[in-house]
């Protein structure tokens, strides 16, 4: 599973994905996941790093990327490794 | 380092194009306190889910109401509607504005004489009266709306040799360009069951002759049917005059009115298609005091007015219990309430607002309840701010129809609060126990013992 690099993620949230044209909006903690995403970082640290900047906890984190994932999954913003 | 605030990280999809049709911004904003009582006490006092109902929306929208027809015809009286939603409390904030009671069973009968309406002042509506039922309304001399043939028949076997005297009317169905036509109840206009029922009763000296009523439909979008209905019952009101020369003392245009609830399938919000009850007003009112009627003959025009007269009132709170994704990518909210609390989700797409102070994120979501079957869907397709587990929600309009066809399944009802008007909730249906359940079961004596 990898981020497909191409996509632009402007300050607002604002998200574009030039391989299907598609754009979206996404709110702050999204943002971080798909920058971290975008620069190499992995689920691990993803997770540590976000616990450590939001007030959140690691249970209740990893409940909600597992969700956020599938919908970067579905919208092709996350493209499977043997796609690619 | 203190840590940021957190929330669930939400991608959308933005559909340039198209507009977004699920209403505005102002449908987001929380909603956190009901007649200045703040949701999350009331939800701390009281429970989640619990309905609340604003005693002052009731006397303001009845107060409305009755002025729309006061002030554009002589006489003008409202009956309750029982059935709409009779709990004691909100029967008698609309008793104590003057309104009687409409009702159409004994039960309901027997709620508005405990509540301290007048025989005199119940009109007695629906197919299913008992000869005991009608023994009773006879006795208290309440306006008997007879329904059927049967009915007639049956009432009139009553009376026989019995030297008590009955106040009836009848209720009349008829075309009044409304589709399905409401036809099972009363009898029809424009097949002559109407004329013949009226020659039978004048054939019964034991029967007054009081009224002429219909009941034409519910949420009716348009005031030209209620002309129509009018008209109609303003020519049976003229012929009786000229062939037994008799002025009946009203006319009961029933209930009908919409409220500001969005039907399903509705692509508009409720509140911008529905006519106002001055349009529905001017409707009948005109109606009638054109038809020529000399005035000091005018028929009392009575109303059965139910939803319209109740829904703005009601709300309900509740809770977010889980947030889950469905296999094709939608989100699922489910809340502690479900159509077991919210019939009338089956027929409207209820506003609902969160509780609390939200995220500039929103999210397409369909709403589910808490029952384990299929058909528990409070809203197909809601766009809301970002919920999480235990946040509350308040659901708007709900004061029709709810809190009489709720149903106890699988959960109990649960509490009931009326907000003052000053202010002061007061509880005014207690929430079901399992106590409130085993009440009424009993236990065979071969059955009480087994071993496992
Ligand atoms: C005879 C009669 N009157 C009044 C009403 C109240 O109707 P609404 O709530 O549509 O005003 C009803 C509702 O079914 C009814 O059957």
């Amino acid at each position: 599973m990898h981020i497909n690099k191409n996509i632009a993620i402007s300050e607002t949230g604002f998200v574009f994905n030039p391989l299907t044209g598609d754009s979206f909006s996404t709110n702050q903690v999204g943002q971080e996941i798909l920058r971290k995403l975008q620069g190499g970082t992995n689920q691990e640290e993803l997770l540590k790093h976000l616990t450590e900047k939001f007030n959140i906890d690691k249970t209740t984190l990893e409940k909600d990327m597992t969700d956020f994932m599938l919908m970067l999954n579905s919208y092709q913003i996350l493209m499977d490794d043997e796609k690619a | 380092m203190t840590k940021l605030s957190y929330e669930r990280p939400v991608i959308t999809k933005l559909n340039t194009g198209t507009m977004n049709k699920f209403g505005t911004r102002t449908e987001y904003a929380p909603v956190t306190q009901i007649d200045g009582v703040p949701v999350k006490k009331l939800i701390a006092d009281y429970g989640s889910p619990c309905f609340v109902i604003s005693e002052r929306t009731i006397r303001d929208t009845y107060k409305n109401a009755v002025r729309a027809f006061k002030s554009r015809y002589p006489k003008v009286q409202f009956a309750w509607s029982y059935k709409t939603n009779y709990l004691n409390a909100v029967c008698n904030v609309f008793h104590s504005e003057g309104s009687w009671a409409e009702v159409v069973s004994i039960f309901e009968y027997e709620k508005a004489l405990k509540n301290g309406v007048p025989g005199t002042k119940i009109i007695f509506n629906g197919p299913d009266k008992t000869e005991s039922d009608l023994r009773t309304a006879i006795e208290n001399n309440s306006m008997i709306h007879i329904d059927h043939f049967d009915e007639l028949y049956q009432l009139s076997e009553i009376l026989q040799d019995s030297g008590k005297k009955a106040r009836v009317a009848i209720r009349v169905n008829m075309d009044t360009g409304i589709y399905p036509m409401w036809d099972r109840f009363g009898f029809n206009y424009e097949d002559g069951s109407a004329w013949s029922a009226i020659n039978k009763i004048f054939a019964h000296p034991e029967m007054d002759f009081v009224g002429l009523h219909c009941h034409i439909g519910t949420y009716m979008l348009t005031t030209n049917a209620y002309s129509v209905a009018a008209g109609k019952l303003c020519d049976l009101a003229f012929n009786i005059k000229q062939r037994y020369n008799k002025n009946i003392e009203y006319l009961d245009l029933g209930g009908g009115f919409a409220s500001a609830n969005t039907l399903k399938g509705s692509y508009l919000q409720g509140g911008d298609i529905i006519p106002s009850v001055d349009d529905y007003a001017e409707a009948i009112t005109s109606t009638i005091l054109n038809y020529g009627f000399k005035p000091d003959e005018l028929p009392t025009l009575f109303l059965e007015t139910g939803r319209a007269l109740i829904d703005d009132a009601g709300y309900l709170l509740g809770s977010v219990i889980a947030i889950k994704r469905l296999s094709d990518g939608r989100r699922a909210t489910i809340m502690n309430f479900g159509v077991n609390l919210l019939f009338t989700a089956f027929w409207y797409n209820h506003r609902i607002s969160p509780a609390q102070e939200i995220s500039a994120q929103t999210e397409d979501m369909v709403i589910y309840g808490p029952l384990c079957m299929n058909i528990d869907v409070v809203r197909e397709n809601i766009n809301l701010p970002l919920l999480n587990k235990g946040d509350n929600v308040v659901v708007h309009r709900v004061g029709a129809y709810n809190m009489t066809q709720w149903m106890q399944f699988i959960q109990m009802r649960p509490k009931v609060v009326m907000i003052g008007m000053d202010g002061t909730p007061h509880i005014i249906r207690e929430h079901e126990t399992l106590d409130t359940m085993l009440r009424y079961e009993k236990m065979p004596a071969h059955l009480k013992e087994f071993k496992l």
